[in-house]
């Protein structure tokens, strides 16, 4: 299971949690935050942690940078075990949710404050606050009391705060959830420039799968307190190991049939219309018998009820526009709704359609 | 002129909406008010306006003059009195926000442990038991000790004051670590401060209107006390309220209304040296 790669180079292992447990409280009280997770984080790269709301994501984080320790399992930050360090001994930076700026202390102050703690030189410190403040586009703020700047400004003061230091890991808790939605998208762009300029690994956690699929270099899906899928975006969008992952991550529909032998690496599967099929298999191990298959909505393609290509027919039950496409509602003979996506609708409610699924769309899922 | 007529009559609909929900509005309301406010200042302003009465009279007026405040900044008693007072209070109000602040990090700054909410009743004990009881108590105390030990002096009642004045700079420097986001420390903590480093750099700075609350609080309840003081004190320690507390039992004279004039501009000062401190931190 474990992807060690430790010849330097692009994918030398950053941040590594070893069969990672967390548990809050004690004995029946007892909370299980993260449960036996392993993953490798990568130099420089953007890694996402991606969940739902509880799953473990903060926890995580807390634990590379400090402010918790690991109940079993092992942390190791650039090949060196951390676990038992305090959070003033890592070189790694947090950004917080709430930006946590110290009120008492300028703009140009509050991004000192990490280099005056490493006992930088003053002569270096103002030249890495001046470049910081650069870097963030902050310059004719620097005087500024961090309570007078607007949830943006706050966010790159935080963000320079936290890089001024040059950490091996940059960690970002939901850094823009406080934002409104235009602001969010330029400071996705800034954040994903600032990486490259800086060269930091990022460990950044959201619940915007959005987000996380337009950002990451890799993802890891999490859920209660489990690392279920990790991944390049195309891989886990594609890809998607596990039915939760499939569910969590854009829209998809999600089938059940048969498996009926596994053939060449590939599953044949019987799907609903009688026709077979060749879907990708997950990684893990997979016998013949009941089983789902999803396949994305932009996948399903949309022909005539007499196409001899379809594989299966149905009945439109309703067209919805969203702007840029349709989503075709098709209730299949016999079987499930599907829903496929389509730049014209074919016909409207009542009218019969054929559907293609496509071999190399299908995915086999795990529960 | 005319269309005037029409927000006009609109008015008394809202004037009513505004009646049922002000508070200001309510029957009987207003006059209340006015009877706490005559209750709680009338004896102050009576107290002020005979500090200034050229007349060994406290109850006709004559004529303006500082005669009082001349006489009792030449009155031997009151100096002295003034000189203890301050002395025990500055003593006090020093070691006893030390030990507020340093029982206020204990009781939010840690992991919570067995017995937080007992060391939390222990600080607040003399706020709970009556003073008489405490008084009593540590009179009873100090007569061993300075029996066992022979050393007597003002140290006693400097002690004893410290340790009341706890609680009282306790409240606001506990309320105000309450207050402060906790991920403030961790962001230094982040940054490199060992912790010694993010309780002076981020803890401290941001604790200081508390401390400087506890402060005020345990120097002017220092300065006002008498139970405790008139048990514990020794010859010689005779702080303003007791010497104030003796002069009167021979009848009220216009200097103690100075005296006690000036007491109260001194707690005006730091009220008000408070306030703006306060309004100066928040913005
Ligand atoms: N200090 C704590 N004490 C007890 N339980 C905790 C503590 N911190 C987290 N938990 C529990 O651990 C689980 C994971 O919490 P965590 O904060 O890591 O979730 P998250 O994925 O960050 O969620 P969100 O998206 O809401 O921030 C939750 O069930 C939470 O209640
Ligand atoms: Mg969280």
């Amino acid at each position: 299971m474990q992807q060690r790669t430790d010849t330097p180079g692009a994918d030398r292992a950053m941040v590594q949690a070893e069969r990672v447990t967390k548990t809050f409280g004690r004995g029946a009280d007892g909370v299980t935050a993260l449960d036996d997770v392993s993953v490798t984080i990568r130099e420089n790269e953007f890694f996402t942690l991606l969940g739902p709301s509880g799953c473990g994501k903060t926890t995580l984080l807390r634990l590379i940078a400090g402010f918790e320790l690991p109940s079993a399992g092992r942390i190791l930050l650039d090949g060196a075990e951390i676990g038992h360090l305090p959070p003033y001994r890592r070189p790694v930076n947090t950004v917080f949710q709430n930006y946590a700026l110290f009120p008492h202390m300028t703009v140009a102050q509050n991004i000192a404050f990490g280099l005056e703690m490493q006992g930088k030189p003053t002569a270096e410190i103002g030249g890495t606050v001046a470049r910081m403040l650069d870097l963030v586009k902050m310059e004719r703020l620097a005087d500024r009391r961090t309570d007078q700047l607007s949830g943006g400004q706050q966010q790159r003061v935080a963000l320079a705060r936290a890089l001024a230091p040059h950490p091996k890991v940059l960690l970002l808790d939901e850094p823009l959830s406080a934002l409104d939605l235009k602001l969010r998208k330029e400071m996705q762009i800034e954040l994903k420039r600032l990486q490259n300029e800086t060269g930091i690994t990022f460990v950044f956690v959201t619940h915007d799968q959005e987000e996380a699929l337009t950002m990451s270099d890799r993802i890891a899906v999490m859920a209660t307190g489990e690392i279920l899928q990790v991944g390049t975006p195309k891989d886990i969008y594609n890809h998607p190991a596990r039915r939760f992952v499939a569910d969590f991550i854009g829209d998809i529909n999600i089938l059940d049939v048969d498996l009926d032998k596994i053939d060449e690496g590939r599953g044949v599967v019987r799907l609903p219309g009688g026709a077979t099929a060749s879907a990708a298999l997950p990684e893990a191990e997979m016998r013949p018998g009941a089983v789902s298959v999803a396949i994305r909505p932009e996948n399903v393609l949309l022909t005539g009820p007499e196409d001899g290509a379809r594989t299966a027919t149905g009945e439109i039950e309703r067209v919805v526009y969203f702007g840029s496409a349709h989503n075709v509602h098709i209730r299949l003979d016999d079987g499930p709704p599907i829903v496929a996506r389509a730049p014209h609708a074919p016909g409207g409610a009542g009218d019969r359609a054929g559907v293609i699924l496509p071999d190399e769309h299908l995915q086999v899922l795990v529960d | 002129m005319a269309d005037a007529a029409a927000p006009a009559a609109a008015a008394p609909a809202g004037r009513r909406a505004r009646l049922r929900t002000d508070l200001r509005h309510q029957p009987g309301f207003t006059p209340m008010a006015w009877v706490c406010i005559v209750f709680l200042y009338a004896p102050i302003a009576v107290l002020i306006a005979f500090s200034f009465n050229d007349n060994r009279s406290v109850v006709r007026w004559t004529e303006f003059s500082f005669r009082w405040y001349v006489e009792a900044f030449g009155n031997e008693g009151i100096r002295n009195a003034t000189v203890i007072s301050f002395q025990v209070a500055t003593v006090a109000t020093l070691f006893s926000t030390i030990f507020a602040t340093m029982a206020a990090l204990a009781t939010t700054r840690t992991r919570p442990y067995r017995g937080q909410t007992l060391a939390y009743a222990i600080v607040n004990q003399p706020l709970m038991v009556p003073e008489i009881v405490t008084a009593v108590a540590t009179l009873a105390l100090f007569t061993i000790i300075k029996k066992a030990t022979g050393i007597t002096g003002i140290g006693y009642l400097m002690l004893a004051h410290t340790v009341f004045c706890i609680p009282f700079a306790y409240m606001p420097i506990r309320a105000r670590l309450e207050d402060m986001n906790l991920t403030l420390e961790q962001a230094a903590a982040d940054l490199y401060a060992p912790p010694f480093q993010v309780f002076r750099r981020v803890t401290l700075p941001l604790l200081m209107p508390g401390i400087f609350a506890g402060v005020m609080l345990a120097f002017v309840v220092s300065l006002d006390d008498v139970i405790i003081t008139l048990l514990v004190a020794g010859p010689g320690e005779t702080t303003l309220p007791i010497y104030i507390l003796g002069q009167i039992r021979r009848g009220i004279t216009p200097e103690i209304n100075a005296v006690s004039t000036l007491l109260l501009g001194l707690s005006l000062i730091f009220v008000t040296l408070f306030f703006l401190i306060g309004k100066q931190r928040k913005t």
